[in-house]
């Protein structure tokens, strides 16, 4: 009964549910409490009352009242450290699992204040620190461990701060509709299957480096020595040089080849697969259970694989 | 909830935080070292040396059982010294000294927020020893310091600078709320336990008076008490503040001695009444003064046989008290015998030659009013002296003073004089206080110093009661008449100001007593009945505890109210550009007439439908709505098209 309520009233207060859009902090939304230094402070403050009356201590009165009011203010500060701020979620690249989604949110301050020592933790207990200058945003990436593959929702966040003295703690909760795509994780490295599409033109797997096609950027799993170092050099970013040797070459990628084995293990494996087809500039298709991607090639081609292996089973939902 | 993050580690490592932190130790420990033993101010320095240096080159903090060994080590060290690990002065010592060996342990953010709490706490024993105003600015000078370090621990990325500003700005908006609660807050009286002894300092006179004891009071300028006079002041040399009255001479020091059986007093004949109000310092005993002979008091308080008045605690915080005394009196005309007997005893066989005097006036002259005129005029022929610094004298101190010596203070005539009586058989007694007292015309009050304490005696006559005898006056008339040091010779080691200091100088001193006489009966004696009295004047007639209490939470309630509307104020102010301000204003007067912007509706539409709507004031309208595009959006702004926008939305009307 009791649990009940507690649960309603949490209902009510909180207010679960996830949302879409910008998430402006009204008053609505912050909720205060005093922090355990907080009431040691208090305790303080008592003790010092106590002595100014047993004493008869006009200063420490005054003094004791001072403090008082210093801290019973800090609970306003913490507020207005939170209040009206607009929070955006952003864009969240997919990674492979174990390793860490970065969400991305915009935090925008409208307000002439800047903002001080706001903490966005995740569900996992971690959290960062940042601030905010007024009349300005700052975009904040909150790593999240990812460890399934499949969609990773945020979760629901908090964000609180104990600015100015920490003797407060002001917090909201923020439940965006952002998730971020988790490919299954790579198994370890693993020969290609020699089983070549029968147009196949070559019979062996080449490591091209005939004819350079082009650059794309890198990826997790690319081999070192394709690392495009001078365009590194020239700050164009991470990439990584394609080759045209294999070009008509085509490579199967079927989870029916595979050998009885767990469904995660072979999606490792073919996600494996994928990342060193892709790395070599083969041509290649993926056959799964009730899907099959045409042979194809390219950084979207290979998004479009890892993300089928990502969501294939019958229980992850389709997009 | 306060869960250690790694930022935490990062703050706690930077030797920022710990200068800080050692700053603020300093700063409320530096005040302290007077009253802490030598060497606790020394360990204290070096430990706050140390932890500067070790901050200042990386080096690891000492390992805990160093620590724990000069923790335990100083404790003892303390506890040899005071006998006690508690009270005032132990107390404040361990706390000071705990307060540095804290800062070689700084390891988490829990141990630098307790440090900061120590220094808040530290803060408040000062008021044990001061609450002067210097000591109230020194407070409001360290507070800033101790927030500015505190708010290091939330977000050490700001620069000291900055931090400090913000310090000052969060107490600055602390202060209103304060005052309300200094002023509303219920005041308690009395000590809530018994409190240890030394809790308070205790300087003034005392109930014994032996050579040399006033004349050393004399070298205190401290205050002894105020008075404000309700009518007209009487003249100084009527200024008798009775304290206490010692009957018992051992050959050398006066003490009240046991009483014995005593009739109540009683006053005939009285004068016109004065009425005033005294301030007194707390001096820790239970006597109050008042001018010969009070009759009415304020306070709870006995007046005794002799007419001392008692409090009926010791006076150890400053006591405020109406006073009616009468200058003019008979006091105690019938006397009992047992303390007429009292007033003859005379320690035997010393002061022979004392003796023979007395028993020669006695002999010679008739009537006991006679033999003290003898005995003054005898002071007043023979040569002597009023000095400050009196030779030594021996076991027959009346005979070296009188016959020897000749140089005295004013204990040393009053125990002289009262012997003198005594030996003749006139009844006396030595009464001490203080004498005269100085207006501070800037404040309209007498500040009655330790300088002006004094001793003089009371002889009993037949049909008259008790009648004061100041043997000083025959002697130095100026002592009585304008103050101790128009009675000495110039070369005297008196207080600065006891002598005639230039008259800017004077007007200094007055202003500077005036401002501290104000902050004693306004801020330190702020007590119950000056609270209560207080309310009453503001309107809030009959304020009870009840009220009293309501009044502070509305008051509070106020006041916070008003400090969110002032400090959330900022959130919501975003429309900077005084073009939107503008118009945003020319909106509003269209909106009064009936024709309200839509939200999602552009300035140009709205311009086309407001101008549709109202064709008298198209012109108006489009001429506002071109002014503030070119504002808003325009590439380049005229000079003085704000101005000229401004006026167009002051004189547009619907």
């Amino acid at each position: 009964m009791l649990t009940a309520l507690t649960r309603q009233f949490r209902i009510w207060l909180f207010r679960p549910g996830i949302e879409r859009g910008a998430i402006t902090l009204t008053q609505r939304r912050i909720f205060i409490l005093p922090t355990r230094k907080g009431i040691g402070f208090v305790f303080v403050l008592l003790l010092m009352l106590l002595g100014d009356i047993n004493y008869n201590l006009s200063l420490g009165y005054a003094l004791t009242f001072l403090l008082g009011t210093l801290a019973l203010l800090t609970m306003l500060y913490a507020f207005r450290n939170m209040a009206q701020l607009e929070i955006r979620a952003g864009r969240a690249d997919a990674v492979f699992a174990g390793d860490k989604a970065q969400f991305v949110f915009c935090f925008h301050n409208g307000s002439s204040l800047p903002r001080y020592r706001l903490n966005l933790r995740g569900e996992d207990g971690r959290s960062i620190a940042f601030d905010v200058p007024a009349r300005e945003g700052v975009e904040v990436k909150l790593p999240v461990p990812a460890t399934r593959r499949g969609w990773l929702e945020s979760g629901r966040l908090t964000l609180f701060t104990e600015f100015p003295l920490g003797l407060f703690y002001a917090w909201s909760y923020l439940q965006f509709d952002t998730r971020c795509l988790v490919y299954p994780k790579p198994a370890a490295p693993l020969p290609l299957p020699a089983s070549l599409s029968p147009d196949g033109a070559g019979s062996s797997i080449v490591a091209g480096d005939e004819d350079f096609f082009g650059l794309r950027g890198y990826v997790d799993g690319d081999a070192q020595q394709r690392i495009a170092w001078k365009a590194l050099a020239r700050e164009q970013g991470l990439q990584v040089k394609q080759f045209s040797a294999q070009r008509g070459r085509k490579l199967d990628l079927d989870w029916a080849l595979l050998p009885v084995m767990g469904a995660e293990r072979k999606l490792g494996i073919l996600a494996r697969w994928v990342l060193d087809a892709d790395t070599q500039a083969l041509h290649y298709g993926l056959r799964l259970p009730g899907t099959e991607l045409p042979p194809g090639r390219g950084a979207g081609h290979r998004a479009e694989c890892l993300r089928a292996l990502a969501l294939f089973g019958p229980d992850e939902k389709k997009p | 909830m306060s869960r250690p993050t790694a930022q935490d580690a990062g703050i706690i490592g930077s030797p920022q935080l710990v200068y800080g932190l050692a700053a603020c130790i300093l700063l409320v420990g530096a005040p302290h070292a007077g009253h802490l033993l030598p060497w606790v101010s020394a360990l204290c320095a070096v430990l706050l040396g140390w932890r500067a240096y070790l901050a200042y080159s990386g080096i690891a903090l000492p390992p805990r059982w160093l620590l724990l060994a000069i923790t335990l080590g100083g404790a003892a060290g303390i506890l040899i010294s005071f006998r006690t690990l508690f009270g005032r002065e132990a107390g404040v010592t361990l706390l000071v000294l705990l307060a540095a060996l804290k800062l070689l342990e700084l390891r988490s953010a829990r141990d630098a927020t307790l440090l900061i709490y120590l220094a808040c706490f530290i803060l408040v024993t000062h008021f044990f020893y001061s609450q002067s105003i210097p000591t109230a600015l020194f407070m409001l000078a360290v507070l800033p310091v101790i927030v500015a370090t505190w708010l290091h621990l939330q977000n050490g990325a700001l620069p000291f600078e900055r931090r400090l500003r913000m310090a000052a700005a969060l107490l600055l908006q602390a202060i209103p709320l304060t005052l309300v609660l200094f002023v509303l807050f219920p005041r308690v009286p009395g000590p809530l336990w018994g409190l240890p002894q030394d809790a308070y300092a205790s300087s003034g006179l005392d109930d014994k008076m032996s050579p040399g004891s006033l004349s050393r009071l004399s070298l205190s300028d401290a205050v002894a008490f105020r008075v404000t006079f309700g009518g007209i002041p009487p003249r100084r040399e009527q200024m008798y503040w009775r304290g206490p009255v010692l009957w018992e001479f051992d050959g050398r020091t006066w003490t009240p001695g046991k009483k014995g059986r005593a009739r109540p007093p009683q006053l005939d004949n009285l004068g016109n009444p004065t009425d005033y109000t005294v301030t007194l310092e707390p001096h820790n005993k239970f006597w109050l003064f008042a001018l010969e002979m009070p009759a009415q008091l304020s306070v709870p308080s006995d007046l005794t046989h002799d007419f001392q008045l008692h409090h009926k605690s010791a006076v150890n915080a400053r006591l405020r008290y109406g006073a009616r005394s009468h200058l003019g009196y008979r006091a105690n005309v019938v006397e009992d015998p047992r303390q007429l007997q009292r007033a003859l005893s005379i320690p035997g066989n010393l002061n022979s030659r004392a003796r023979q005097l007395a028993a020669e006036w006695r002999a010679n002259l008739s009537g006991e009013e006679a033999v003290v005129r003898a005995a003054l005029a005898y002071f007043n022929r023979e040569k002597f002296q009023y000095t400050l610094e009196p030779p030594l004298l021996g076991t027959n101190s009346v005979d070296d003073f009188l016959f020897e010596t000749r140089q005295g203070f004013c204990e040393h005539y009053a125990s002289s004089f009262v012997f003198l009586m005594r030996a003749a058989g006139v009844p006396a007694r030595v009464v001490t206080g203080y004498q005269g007292g100085e207006l501070n015309d800037l404040g309209g009050y007498f500040i009655i110093r330790q300088s002006d304490a004094h001793a003089w005696a009371e002889v009993w006559l037949l049909g008259r009661g008790w009648v004061r005898v100041d043997p000083t006056a025959a002697i130095a008339p100026a002592r009585v008449q304008s103050g101790l040091a128009a009675s000495l010779p110039g070369s005297t080691a008196l207080p600065f100001f006891e002598r005639n200091p230039a008259p800017w100088l004077r007007d200094l001193r007055f202003n500077l007593d005036a401002l501290a006489n104000r902050w004693n009966q306004w801020v330190l004696g702020y007590d119950t009945e000056r609270q209560f009295a207080f309310l009453t004047r503001m309107g809030l007639e009959a304020a009870t505890w009840q009220k009293m209490a309501l009044n502070m939470l509305g008051g509070v309630a106020l006041l916070i109210a008003l400090a969110a509307l002032l400090l959330l104020r900022r959130l919501y102010t975003r429309n900077t550009d005084p073009a939107q301000r503008l118009y945003l204003r020319f909106c509003r007067k269209l909106a009064r007439g009936g024709i309200a912007r839509a939200e999602h509706e552009g300035a140009q539409d709205f311009a086309v439908r407001a101008s549709r709507m109202k064709p008298q004031s198209a012109e108006a309208i489009a001429d506002i709505t071109s002014r503030y595009l070119a504002l808003r959006y325009g590439s380049r702004v005229e000079s003085g098209a704000l101005p000229a926008m401004r006026r167009a939305v002051a004189a547009f009307k619907v």
